[in-house]
């Protein structure tokens, strides 16, 4: 009983500090404008072309947001990070970008297409095997002794982060062995669904894929952390409603939401 | 034999004229349509079927062959993503096309002339995939084929065949999505042959084999070749089915369609090179079949 009041006052101090950090970030002094003031009707549809990996976090936090904002409307748009940030250079509707890494915010960032990135989360990767490990894979170098192993394409930042990843610990899979699939969602479905016998993905993506595959994970020394920027698009249709959106996802609420699906703290 | 397969009787019946040459059926009652005899076409037909063939099919050519890295094409057709690619799609594509022949004009001769109850069925069965999403087909041969599918798990276990992540699932995607079209093609050719030229060479003494061979064949070459033409355009653009099932391995899953879309972001050069090859190939092909194969026969 104690124990569980003790747990819920931290919890809402830890509220109320996130929330001061939330208001700090804002910028103090609109921040309290807007207390003060009724919050203003946010209505619109935004298009959020968001990093694959996200899929599970941002679709509960759009929901949430919907819920608390009648009239908004969040599309979502999830592809690898690369693929997201081509559709935008070449003039595809969106009025937020997040990525799974910065590479690709930055190629926006210099096209003058996106403005003020925020780092949202960030992200460790992990072996996914078949349920119950039948090939008894324990470590990276055990990958290049199975069969097939999945990883994602090289420009998409999965398939990057598990490149680097390869490399610090000195392993090589043979190109013959290795499927590369064209974001993390498909590349884990090669375990999931099909005969891949491994492949490298995020954390999170073993955590939403629950039963249907089973983590390794890889030591911190050979592991990489993956840094999700996100940000608003220049001459997006609803700026004011995209703004929302990003504020939002940074708020307390919806890094609840993240953490619980696995990612890290910004 | 012949006594339990019934030929559709709706040809003889009608006493229709010999198949012109594109293995149509030419019907003795209905005249062929010809233009009008002032050659006047609507304006609004002009104007929505010049549209359509300037935004569906020229401005997206035009796009393609304006985007062409000229310079470094043949640089980049001969790199080792691209030759992988190239040989694995032909090789592919043309085994496909082998196996929806052999396996496909014995269904169409028997959706055609046999007559079975359900017949509907296995019709409307063997088309799915021309209507199915790749990918749900690809999902579909996974649970039928993968290691842990309803027959792969007995074909790996008992046999060690194991179709996932190599060139033969590959084939099987591309089989998988193609043979209806050849059998669609290959049906239609074979309805609209008159029985009776069969029927004569059965009294001329002409056995089973012979009349298919001397015969029916004759006839039918139109509608194979252009049924095989189909079927084997549709195996080397397949591209959902095949990265489903098969995966992407380079050099033994990655045929032509999957290399350009997971190059368009590393090589946007390369893909739309490997796209302009993939455009010349299926050019040569419709250019090939309408002079040689399809010209010689009419």
């Amino acid at each position: 009983m104690l124990s569980g009041v003790t747990v819920t006052a931290r919890r809402r101090l830890g509220t109320a500090m996130a929330s001061v950090l939330v208001m700090a970030l804002l910028g103090g002094n609109a921040a309290s404008a807007e207390l003060r003031r009724p919050r203003p009707k946010l209505s619109g549809t935004v298009t959020v072309s968001a990093a694959s990996s996200l899929t599970e976090a941002f679709t509960e936090i759009g929901a949430k947001f919907e819920k608390a904002n009648r009239a908004a409307h969040i599309t979502f748009n999830f592809g690898s990070s690369s693929t997201l940030e081509l559709q935008i250079e070449q003039g595809a509707p969106a009025d937020v970008f997040a990525s799974a890494d910065l590479t690709n915010m930055d190629k926006l960032l210099a096209a003058g297409k996106v403005a003020s990135p925020a780092i949202l989360a960030r992200n460790q990767l992990e072996i996914a095997v078949k349920p119950a490990n039948p090939q008894h894979v324990r470590s990276i170098a055990d990958l290049a002794n199975v069969g097939v192993v999945a990883l994602c394409a090289e420009a998409v930042p999965c398939g990057k982060y598990a490149n680097q990843i390869l490399a610090r610990a000195g392993v090589k899979i043979p190109p013959d062995r290795i499927t590369r699939g064209q974001d993390v969602k498909a590349t884990l479905t090669a375990v999931s669904a099909g005969d891949a016998d491994a492949a490298i993905v995020y954390v999170t993506d073993v955590r939403a894929a629950k039963s249907s595959v089973e983590g390794v994970s890889i030591p911190e020394a050979h592991n990489t952390v993956a840094v999700y920027p996100i940000a608003t698009l220049i001459g997006g249709s609803h700026l004011k409603l995209a703004k929302a959106f990003v504020a939002y996802v940074r708020s307390s609420a919806a890094q609840r939401i993240l953490e619980r699906h696995g990612f890290l703290a910004p | 034999m012949s006594g339990r397969v019934r030929r559709s009787g709706s040809l003889n019946d009608t006493g229709s004229l010999p198949p012109d040459a594109d293995g149509m059926p030419a019907s003795g009652t209905r005249a062929r349509t010809r233009p009008h005899p002032g050659g006047r076409v609507p304006l609004a037909v002009v104007l929505v079927g010049g549209a359509a063939a300037l935004f569906f099919f020229a401005l997206p050519l035009a796009g393609l062959l304006g985007r062409a890295p000229w310079s470094r094409l043949v640089d980049d057709v001969t790199s080792p993503v691209a030759r992988d690619a190239l040989r694995l799609s032909l090789i592919c594509s043309v085994c496909a096309t082998a196996l929806a022949v052999v396996f496909g004009v014995p269904l169409a001769w028997l959706l055609a002339r046999a007559d079975f109850r359900g017949r509907a069925l296995v019709r409307a069965l063997v088309l799915l995939p021309m209507v199915l999403p790749p990918v749900v087909g690809g999902v579909a041969l996974l649970r039928a084929f993968s290691r842990t599918g309803l027959v792969g798990e007995w074909l790996y276990d008992a046999l060690g065949i194991q179709f996932t992540f190599h060139t033969s699932g590959v084939v099987l995607a591309e089989a998988f999505v193609a043979m209806p079209f050849l059998v669609l093609t290959v049906e239609a050719g074979l309805r609209a042959i008159d029985t009776r030229y069969e029927d004569a060479a059965a009294t001329l003494g002409a056995g089973q084999w012979t009349r298919f061979w001397r015969v029916t064949l004759r006839f039918l070459a139109p509608s194979l070749a252009a049924g095989a033409a189909l079927a084997w355009a549709r195996a080397l653009g397949e591209f959902g089915a095949t990265i489903t099932f098969a995966g992407n391995i380079q050099g033994r899953t990655e045929t032509l369609p999957l290399a350009v879309y997971l190059q368009l972001e590393t090589n946007q050069d390369l893909a739309i090179t490997l796209s302009l090859v993939l455009l010349a190939i299926s050019v040569a092909v419709l250019v090939l079949l309408r002079d040689r194969w399809l010209g010689a026969l009419r």
